[in-house]
């Protein structure tokens, strides 16, 4: 109850300030089992997504939280789990202990294993598959976790989003949001063709996404 | 028969008809919608395109619905609810004006101050009469205030063009709009409580002169006055809209309390900065190298911008209002 009232208020709250548009090129907003990946510059993307989606997709689309970030303290815990209903990950592409000799037979927690469950039991989710928040202009190389996923659930339908302006909305270090408009622009849906390599479709992916600057 | 009975009535009586008439046809939208999303859609690129049309129609409906109710509430609740829609609007056209004018860092608590600090107060000092202090308050202080806070930023780059356009975006959207509002305050002896058919007379005029030149535009086909700002823009047509304007505010006369030369007057100034304003906007647009303020093509109203709606009012407000206080001496 309070979660809802919660989610209300914030979602009255991100459209007073952004408009949280979402803008469909190239697919319908339909009910249907998708991966969303999209760009990452700041913390609020994963506000700004979960927003933009129509309220039919929202209930059935669960949003990755870094687990570093969103655990901190009690109250984005309790955001990020009762209203957003995202999914933890840990952040991988992070500092690997140098001195850990890579040994193949050892059990690894999975970071995928949170995305591999959400997806089993028929939900939606958005992944931002540069891992890290960037500051350039253009993404970064996106990490493997995408293919890894699409290959497995063959499926699921891989959709490349955009998120536009939402690091002029409050950067880095300030607490007051200032109004400007954002946007989420969804494009056509990507698959994984028959025999493609890692690479190639990774690189692929991270067009489809900047293509849909422009559009 | 009907007409008869129109007119029969009292202006809130004649109001309340209209305002039940808009809420009829948006519940048959409504309920023709619902029927719409009810019926399945096949998978196929028809079926998806139906599915978009469906979805891009319910928020047309969903934004008619939330502004039609605003302003019935703001017609029922009275002139400082009717303020605050104002300051709504303005918030809206600062929010688009800001999104296409590049800002950095720097620029983060400045903006705050604009939308927060700013834009509230110049209401504020509205709804509470403050004339003096609400026409300096912004070209005066704020117009020192913020740049000082830019300042302790510590980023010097563009810094002129960064001030410069939020100088600029705040005049405009926030000083301008002000004006509107502040015309129903405006204590005209004899005529008070009446400062809404001011607002009325106003935004008809100004609204009328874009109109007509736009019509007379499409019927007769001239060369552009300044083609590299507007491919529409004639001197022809622009003098045959404010001519129009003009003509129009002196048959209004009834509705004002000024004398028919007086309105034709104020009607032409009215339509002159209104017309001219929404000019200097479309420059200002060309310069960003879009076509609409709306983001992308898309906005609070749905389709194109807030602010290619209100840009001529937000001109025309303030030189309307100083000219009539100034001439009336009010």
């Amino acid at each position: 109850m309070l979660a809802k009232l919660t989610g209300f208020l914030l979602l009255g709250f991100i459209r007073l300030l952004t408009g949280a548009q979402a803008r469909w090129y190239g697919c319908p907003p339909k009910a249907e089992q998708r991966i969303y990946f999209a760009n990452h510059q700041s913390h609020a993307d994963l506000v700004l997504i979960w927003a933009a989606l129509p309220h039919e997709l929202r209930s059935i689309t669960r949003p990755i939280a870094a687990k570093d970030y969103w655990t901190k303290s009690n109250f984005r815990r309790w955001i990020t789990t009762e209203v957003f209903n995202a999914v933890y990950v840990d952040r991988m592409g992070g500092k690997a202990p140098a001195d850990a000799a890579p040994d193949p037979s050892a059990p690894v927690a999975d970071p995928l294993e949170p995305l591999v469950a959400a997806l089993q039991s028929g939900d939606s989710i958005i992944i931002f598959p540069e891992g890290t928040r960037g500051h350039a202009d253009e993404p970064q190389p996106f990490k493997s976790g995408l293919y890894t996923l699409a290959t497995r659930f063959p499926d699921v339908v891989l959709v490349p989003a955009w998120i536009n302006n939402v690091q002029r909305v409050m950067p880095k270090g300030e607490v007051v949001p200032v109004p400007i408009l954002c946007s989420v622009t969804f494009g056509a849906p990507v698959r994984v063709e028959p025999g493609e390599e890692r690479r190639p479709f990774l690189d692929r992916a991270r067009q489809a996404v900047m293509a849909l600057r422009d559009v | 028969m009907s007409y008869q009975f129109l007119r029969n009535m009292d202006a809130s009586q004649q109001i309340s008809a209209l305002f039940l008439i808009v809420f009829g046809v948006l519940m048959g939208f409504s309920v023709y919608g619902f029927v719409q999303s009810l019926r399945e859609q096949p998978d196929t690129p028809l079926g998806d395109a139906r599915r978009m049309e469906l979805y891009n129609a319910r928020g047309l409906l969903k934004t008619s619905w939330l502004m039609v109710t605003i302003f019935w509430v703001g017609w029922v609740l009275g002139d400082g609810v009717a303020n605050a829609l104002f300051g709504i609007v303005a918030f809206f056209a600062l929010r688009e004006f800001i999104t296409l004018s590049p800002t950095r860092r720097g620029d983060h608590r400045s903006l705050v101050l604009a939308f927060f600090v700013v834009l509230p107060v110049q209401f504020w000092l509205v709804a509470t009469r403050h004339f003096d202090l609400f026409t300096v308050f912004i070209p005066v202080y704020v117009f020192l205030a913020l740049p000082v806070v830019s300042v302790l930023a510590d980023d010097p780059q563009r810094f002129l063009e960064r001030n410069a356009k939020l100088q600029w975006g705040i005049m405009v959207c926030v000083y301008g709009m002000s004006h509107v509002p502040a015309l129903l305050l405006l204590n005209f002896p004899g005529y008070e409580g009446k400062g809404a058919f001011l607002v009325f007379f106003l935004v008809f005029v100004v609204q009328t002169c874009m109109v007509v030149q736009h019509m007379v535009g499409i019927k007769l086909k001239r060369p552009a006055s300044v083609p590299n700002i507007s491919k529409s823009f004639s001197w022809v047509h622009w003098g045959v809209g404010v001519l129009a304007a003009s003509v129009l505010g002196a048959l209004l006369t009834g509705i004002t309390p000024f004398k028919p030369g007086q309105a034709l007057g104020l009607a032409f100034i009215a339509a002159v900065s209104g017309s001219l304003g929404h000019l200097v906007m479309k420059a200002l647009k060309r310069d960003r190298g879009v076509t609409s303020w709306g983001f992308q093509g898309m906005s609070v109203t749905g389709a194109g911008g807030l602010l290619d709606r209100v840009d001529a009012l937000c001109f025309a407000a303030p030189v309307f209002f100083h000219s009539v206080r100034w001439y009336f001496g009010l």
